[in-house]
């Protein structure tokens, strides 16, 4: 077993991808919680793939790679968001049209220059070869900012992702903490992506917080939940992938994907139990509308 | 009229028209809402009652007419509970706590959010609730906790989309009840109801409402069939019980529809019809 944990550790990349997993792992923990309870799960699939087409640009005309595909992943967050605005157009359909339309642009441009394609395929699928200190130092930072903006602004976070219309009206400058958000996103899905892979980055957004969502039923501790689930996930899942030698971002999932299935299986029945001696002592939990109501309450004839 | 009997004009809207793209949804609304007032907005689906709240609140800019609010005035408000996401992973407290301005990193709550979440949930009778999640509540508990998010920046006006939509009688009672006790302490409401009898029959002072105002006062004095034909486009009569107006649709005579006279005008008169001619009388 010691030698199982420790033999990969000889090879510096090896610790690089170790330390880049498990932080993007919780880092993507942390924000999926947001993504998935506002309804966005698709968002992470979809920024990702936009981003594809940025670093299909990077990579074509030589310009450094976070720095071109980060712009490119915000433009395309912030157009959804915008798109999103216009009622007419759910999140869905907004997501899929603009970010489907970028990773278009980004296959194209693989047909059209050879030479790129060999540093995109790594890109779709993930790989821990040659993770450097560059890629740690990265999530690091990226990870650092996303702690001080949830920390500074945990309840304007909170607020606009409960009930945004609410917080608009009660002063949240919601536009503006959507756009953080998905600034938040893009560094996020940038700072990963060489690990997760575009393919597979959105399941590391969406598995972790569903899995917490299962066992806790609040927000500040579905935060942490969903940040360690993602970080044991990412570190397990990477020593997984250095001994089967497989992709990185394929056994993070999967490894996050079994945490979900035990979660699953193991809450499933016994919240049908909890429910149900709840109902029978009289309790009225999971009702709603018809639950008993509070003493002494009377119909009130409000005419003068 | 209202300005005179109940205090001073926290809000006035004169002359209000407001525009989605082409479209008007509301048009030459005036209303004033004094201190301690407590109306009900009464119309049907698409008459302009969620744009009147808005533009009461500030979120939507007419495109003619003014919004006067008095200075400094606070205003608290509760979103149908049939919009919000009873999934969401939030206690009671942290519902409430919402809605109160964070101190730069400090995310968790002061000693002094504590309290005053605390006073606000006893004051409402949910106290004991606080670390419940939303969903393990009762249709009124509910009610309740968007209600204590709305008190907790110490509104002096509460603004109300629909308080009752989609509730059972027990629980629409128990909101009523809720909802004087506040009025009698001082805090002036403005809600917006599809429910004649059960709220807006109760309320003080209604506006029937259908893009322009059709008709505002005492229920007693506006529930006619008149005013509220004007306002939904169908006859509905009005009969009194225990001393309360209530509203009734005209039963549909089936011999005439099957005879081709389809429209609600041309159907015969129904039984309680000298109920209701006795209703408008008294009422004019």
């Amino acid at each position: 077993m010691g030698e199982w944990l420790l033999e990969p550790l000889s090879y510096a990349f090896v610790r690089n991808a170790l330390v880049v997993c498990t932080i993007g792992g919780a880092l993507c923990g942390l924000l999926g919680v947001y993504v998935t309870l506002k309804g966005m799960s698709y968002i992470g699939h979809g920024l990702s793939h936009a981003i594809f087409g940025g670093a299909a640009v990077c990579a074509a005309v030589g310009l450094n790679f976070f720095l071109g595909a980060g712009l490119w992943g915000l433009a395309s967050g912030l157009a959804v968001a915008r798109v999103t605005r216009r009622r007419t157009i759910g999140s869905d359909a907004a997501i899929g049209v603009i970010t489907t339309a970028s990773f278009a642009f980004g296959i194209v441009l693989l047909g059209l220059f050879a030479r790129v394609k060999q540093s995109i395929e790594a890109t779709l699928f993930g790989s821990v070869l040659g993770v450097s200190t560059t890629d740690v130092l990265v999530i690091v930072g990226v990870t650092l900012a996303t702690i001080v903006v949830v920390v500074a602004f945990y309840r304007p976070l909170l607020f606009t992702t409960f009930d945004t219309e609410v917080a608009e009206l009660s002063g949240v400058r919601t536009a503006r903490i959507e756009a953080l958000l998905m600034l938040l996103l893009c560094g996020a899905i940038l700072a990963s992506m060489r690990v997760l892979g575009v393919t597979l980055i959105a399941a590391a957004l969406v598995i972790p917080p569903v899995v917490a969502r299962m066992l806790t039923s609040s927000f500040a501790t579905m935060l942490w939940l969903s940040s360690l689930i993602g970080a044991v996930g990412g570190f397990v899942g990477m020593y997984l992938s250095y001994h089967l030698d497989v992709s990185s971002g394929a056994t993070i999932v999967l490894v996050e994907f079994a945490a979900f299935v035990v979660v699953y299986a193991a809450t499933g029945p016994a919240r049908v139990r909890r429910r149900n001696r709840a109902l029978d002592r009289g309790h009225g939990a999971v009702v709603s509308g018809d639950g008993p109501a509070l003493p002494g309450e009377k119909v009130t004839n409000l005419l003068p | 009229m209202l300005v005179t009997d109940l205090g001073p004009p926290l809000l006035r809207l004169d002359g209000v028209r407001c525009r989605y793209g082409a479209q008007t949804v509301l048009d030459g609304i005036d209303l004033t809402v004094p201190a301690g007032d407590f109306t009900g907005i009464v119309g049907p689906s698409g008459s302009g009652k969620t744009t009147l709240l808005r533009t009461l609140l500030g979120a939507v800019e007419p495109v003619a007419g003014t919004v006067e609010r008095r200075d400094g005035l606070r205003i608290g408000y509760v979103p149908q509970v049939e919009t919000i996401n009873w999934s969401f992973p939030v206690t009671v407290a942290e519902v409430v706590l919402m809605a109160r301005p964070q101190r730069v990193l400090r995310p968790w709550p002061s000693a002094q959010d504590k309290a005053d979440v605390a006073h606000v949930l006893r004051r409402l009778g949910i106290l004991d609730l606080a670390d419940r999640h939303i969903r393990a509540l009762s249709g009124g508990q509910q009610q309740r906790v968007f209600i204590a998010r709305a008190l907790l920046g110490q509104p002096e006006l509460l603004i109300m989309d629909e308080p009752t939509s989609g509730v059972d009688v027990r629980t629409r009672h128990e909101i009523i009840h809720l909802l004087a006790e506040l009025n009698g302490d001082g805090l002036a409401m403005v809600l917006s109801t599809h429910d004649l009898n059960g709220i807006a029959t109760h309320l003080p002072n209604i506006v029937c409402l259908n893009r322009s105002i059709k008709g505002r006062g005492a229920p007693r004095d506006v529930l006619t069939s008149e005013v509220l034909e004007a306002t939904y486009g169908a006859p509905m009569d009005v009969l009194e019980h225990a001393g309360m107006p209530i509203v009734v649709d005209r039963p549909l005579d089936w011999a005439d529809i099957g005879r081709g006279r389809s429209t609600a005008h041309e159907l015969a008169p129904h039984p309680h019809a000298h109920l209701r001619d006795a209703t408008v009388e008294r009422g004019a």
